[in-house]
């Protein structure tokens, strides 16, 4: 599926889409691997 | 295709800009404090949990600087201290504030909900609505008493770090929290003394810009008054030990010494040599509460 494009970005601008992009996707996979953390300790507590 | 123009001249947002929008610095004091308070709590803790409620604690303060970024725009376009700041240069949009700010507070909260429980989670909630609601959006712009209320949000992080590990709050976790409540007025006003000009620029109703630098003054000693002897406290009941007592007997004593000299300098007033006495107090409480909380965290830590 083509993505239309409604806005022209410069190289510039598209590289730090980029790389906002890619610490996002870092801190959401944090927060994924600190949800799991949680849950294990929780179920390890539980009598 | 003016608006065009004038974006293209502004760099893009970065990572970072995001980042700063989280004020970092005050995050920095509000782990300090928050950990603090999760080590001296009574119990054996959890790494895990521990570490999730620390960081729900710093996500928390972040969104609350975020949401002060987003109301607080027109303020910081004035103010020499803040014009740099990403949203008055133009490098993020406010709504995106706005967006981080809440995004941030719903995950903060519900991380702490799961690490912690109710109560903490909470706490956190209330703690993040005291500040951007009842001071950023109320107080700070209609009462000089803005950041002596105002000042309950900074305060709370030891106490919703001990009601994490704990389940509940106790004498000494409130202990904590006034102590950082009455430190607030006199390092705020230190720094209001110096940056009086913008906040009548910007009308922010501080105190030197409503009641003048001396009534200013006057009450920064009364806080520190207040403060010193309060210090105290967690020495009889317990919670410090001789680090504690040693640093909060001296640091409380240099701490009225450094007020009273602004009591009776003239700081405030445009004259650089008397400024000096209000720099260097703001200087010092920052060391000061540094140190208090230090000794905490090592007695405890260390189990001295």
């Amino acid at each position: 599926m083509e993505v239309t494009e409604t806005v022209t970005l410069t190289p510039e601008q598209e590289k730090a889409r980029k790389r906002r992009n890619m610490w996002l996707a870092l801190s959401i996979a944090a927060f994924c691997a600190l949800v799991f953390a949680i849950t294990i300790t929780k179920m390890g507590a539980a009598p | 295709m003016t608006d065009l123009t004038v974006e293209h001249r502004v760099r893009s947002a970065s990572f970072g800009d995001y980042v700063s929008l989280l004020k970092p610095r005050v995050m920095s004091l509000v782990v300090f404090t928050g950990l603090a308070g999760y080590v001296a709590a009574p119990g054996a803790g959890d790494w895990v949990l521990g570490f999730a409620a620390i960081l729900s604690i710093a996500v928390a303060a972040g969104a609350s600087g975020a949401l002060n970024m987003w109301y607080d725009a027109d303020i910081d376009e004035v103010m020499k201290r803040t014009r740099t700041r990403a949203i008055p240069a133009g490098r993020i949009a406010r709504e995106e504030a706005l967006m981080l700010g809440l995004f941030l507070s719903g995950f903060s909260v519900l991380t702490m909900l799961l690490a912690a429980g109710v109560f903490a989670a909470a706490l956190l909630a209330f703690t993040i609505f005291f500040y951007a609601v009842v001071y950023t959006m109320w107080l700070k712009r209609s009462t000089p008493q803005n950041i002596v209320i105002g000042g309950l949000s900074g305060a709370l992080p030891p106490a919703i770090a001990w009601a994490a590990k704990t389940g509940g709050l106790a004498l000494d976790p409130v202990l904590l929290v006034a102590i950082i409540f009455l430190w607030t007025p006199p390092h705020f006003w230190a720094l209001s003394l110096l940056a009086q000009k913008d906040y009548a620029a910007a009308k922010v109703p501080m105190l030197p810009v409503t009641h003048g630098a001396k009534a200013t003054r006057t009450q920064i000693f009364f806080y520190t008054m207040l403060l010193a002897p309060l210090a105290l406290a967690p020495a009889f009941t317990g919670l410090g030990g001789m680090i504690y007592t040693s640093i909060a007997g001296l640091g409380g004593t240099l701490f009225l010494v450094l007020a009273w000299r602004v009591y009776r300098s003239r700081a405030g007033e445009g004259i650089a040599a008397e400024d000096k006495h209000a720099r260097m107090l703001f200087g010092f409480s920052i060391f000061y509460l540094f140190a208090l909380f230090a000794a905490l965290l090592t007695e405890h830590g260390l189990g001295l």
